[in-house]
């Protein structure tokens, strides 16, 4: 293992980000906020509760689902597509690594930059409105691996990605609509017993569910079902990267 | 010596089904510069991204310094240095935070003085922390080097250094591989002008079409350019060439009535007036008579012809 190599891309991904480190920052702060004051203090002032918690405290777990999956996909997709745009994939591929070291990078960087974002998100919104999380373990737990399949995802779409539009493609039009109806602002059990069939086929569902129920122990779909599905996705983009660094695919002719 | 890169039956076929590559064999030695000379679209790119794993042979081995590029990927890759054809850099990285990179890809310790010290070597001691999008295109030519050299590599693969270069910057690169070579490291460039493999090179690859034409030492392909050939039109054709002018090493043409003598300009006598005496000794007429020089270029474009 050539942990040297890994470092070497985690620190420099990493560098990027603390660059530019106010925007990095207060963009995700600023959006947050802007969150409480629309949907926390113009529309929680009409809804009083759902399933007992204030609504301005139930929609925290959702904000912070909604920035770190798409802060992940966008910096992994990032940090792998801009060296193949600039043709400084070059050296990856003439480097003594494997698909191993330059994943963990990449993916590394990035789920560590969403975890840092998901982290600032919490503390802001705990300005807000009183905050208590029932189970901390889990709720790191499903945090932790939210940064990681989507950073996974991410690195998948970077890889794919023939140019700057495919790039935005699947964050714009798979994944931000995805964890908007995926329970976000919402109970599912609010929506008509229809439109909750639908819902369940929406993967990012049982993530919004289970983060919530590790802070308030209450969920729309059981704790297990959450967890099993955010692995069986982490396992899905796994093996996808695998199977394109196995065979090169858009990488090495 | 055993050689540092050996690249043996290599082809390589892309994916549209483009076979740049058809059969390559060369070895490299250890601390020589070679030259693969050859136009554009020869195959030259292509050649050195495979050696240095930026795309897989389709058949044939490579190894360097005794490593297989493909299963013993990590040894053989620890001992290139790759600069590239394109200026490919990020605009908006210094030469210290890019280098220092490329150490680390390679899995090597971090050493900064060692990486101020090349980048001092290629002159950008001054322009350690300047943004690379300020940089003019030779010193991003040598911000590159020093990324390929970033980990102490024996061997330095420099894809068309001076392509599109002017003639000032061109000496400066040529210096630069000087130095490099004084270092003792081996030095693999590809150009696709004649006068740089001349200057610069020990030894020169013609490719062209995917296949070496000829791999011969720069002052070996000097000494038959040195060389003139005197060719005589006979009057009468003749089957053989007479016993009396055996030594004279001639080569008769197909219609027996031309004779090409070849001399050495550079030698304290060339033998045309004792050849002509013996020639009219045998009972030989003449025509004609006129001389040619070989050059470096004629030799080059002949075989590219000739593969034509
Ligand atoms: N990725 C590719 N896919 C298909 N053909 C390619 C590719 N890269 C290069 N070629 C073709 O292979 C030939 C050799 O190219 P290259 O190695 O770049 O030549 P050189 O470096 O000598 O100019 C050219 O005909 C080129 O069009
Ligand atoms: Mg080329």
């Amino acid at each position: 293992m050539n942990f040297g190599a890994i470092r070497a891309i985690f620190l420099y991904e990493m560098a990027r980000f603390f660059r530019t480190l106010t925007q990095s920052l207060i963009s995700p702060v600023i959006s947050t906020s802007l969150y409480f004051v629309v949907f926390g203090a113009a529309i929680g002032s009409r809804i009083d509760e759902v399933e007992g918690v204030s609504y301005g405290a139930f929609i925290v777990p959702g904000l912070i689902m909604l920035s770190v999956m798409t802060q992940a996909t966008s910096n992994a997709s990032f940090g792998i597509y801009f060296p193949k745009f600039i043709g400084t994939i070059y050296e990856h591929l003439s480097a003594p690594v494997n698909f191993i070291e330059i994943t963990i990078g990449y993916v590394g960087a990035a789920a560590t930059k969403s975890l840092i974002i998901g982290v600032i998100i919490l503390v802001t919104a705990g300005f807000f409105v009183d905050l208590q999380i029932a189970h901390p373990v889990a709720m790191v737990a499903f945090l932790l691996l939210t940064c990681i399949s989507f950073a996974l995802l991410g690195f998948i779409i970077g890889i794919w990605a023939g140019n700057f539009e495919q790039l935005q493609l699947i964050p714009l039009l798979v994944i931000t609509p995805l964890v908007f109806l995926g329970g976000s602002f919402y109970s599912i059990t609010m929506l008509p017993p229809a439109w909750q069939v639908v819902t369940l086929f929406n993967p990012v569902v049982y993530l919004i569910s289970g983060f919530r129920w590790a802070f308030f122990g209450t969920a729309d779909v059981p704790v297990a079902i959450s967890l099993i599905a955010i692995t069986v996705f982490t396992g899905l983009c796994l093996a996808a990267i695998w199977w394109i660094f196995k065979t090169g695919w858009r990488l090495r002719q | 010596m055993p050689a540092i890169v050996k690249v043996t039956d290599l082809t390589k076929r892309y994916n549209d089904g483009f076979e740049a590559l058809k059969g390559v064999n060369l070895e490299i030695e250890e601390g020589e510069i070679i030259a693969l000379l050859g136009p554009n679209g020869a195959g030259k790119t292509t050649l050195i991204s495979t050696i240095c794993g930026i795309t897989m042979p389709t058949s044939g081995t490579i190894t360097v310094g005794g490593y297989d590029t493909v299963t013993k990927y990590r040894e053989a890759r620890a001992q290139i240095g790759l600069v590239p054809q394109e200026l490919n850099l990020e605009p908006f990285e210094t030469p210290m935070r890019t280098t220092r990179f490329s150490r680390g890809l390679f899995g090597k310790p971090p050493n900064d003085a060692y990486l101020k010290e090349v980048l001092t070597e290629l002159s950008l001691g001054d322009k350690l922390d300047a943004g690379i999008r300020t940089l003019s295109g030779g010193m991003k030519r040598r911000v590159l080097i020093a990324k390929a050299l970033s980990h102490e590599p024996r061997v330095l693969f420099l894809d068309e250094p001076t392509a599109g270069v002017d003639v000032e910057l061109r000496k400066e690169m040529w210096a630069v591989v000087d130095k490099l070579r004084a270092n003792g490291t081996t030095i693999i460039l590809t150009t696709h002008y004649i006068e740089e493999a001349e200057a610069i090179a020990d030894r020169i690859a013609v490719i062209n079409k995917g296949e070496i034409l000829l791999v011969e030492r720069k002052d070996e392909l000097m000494r038959q350019m040195g060389q003139k050939v005197l060719r005589i039109e006979l009057t009468a054709p003749i089957a053989e060439i007479p016993e009396a002018l055996a030594a004279y090493g001639l080569s008769l043409g197909e219609d027996g009535c031309m004779l090409d003598y070849t001399y050495d300009v550079t030698g304290e006598r060339t033998g045309i007036t004792r050849l002509l005496g013996d020639l009219a000794g045998a009972g030989l007429k003449m025509r004609d008579l006129h001389t040619k020089q070989s050059s470096l270029e004629e030799i080059f474009v002949g075989l590219v012809k000739e593969g034509a």
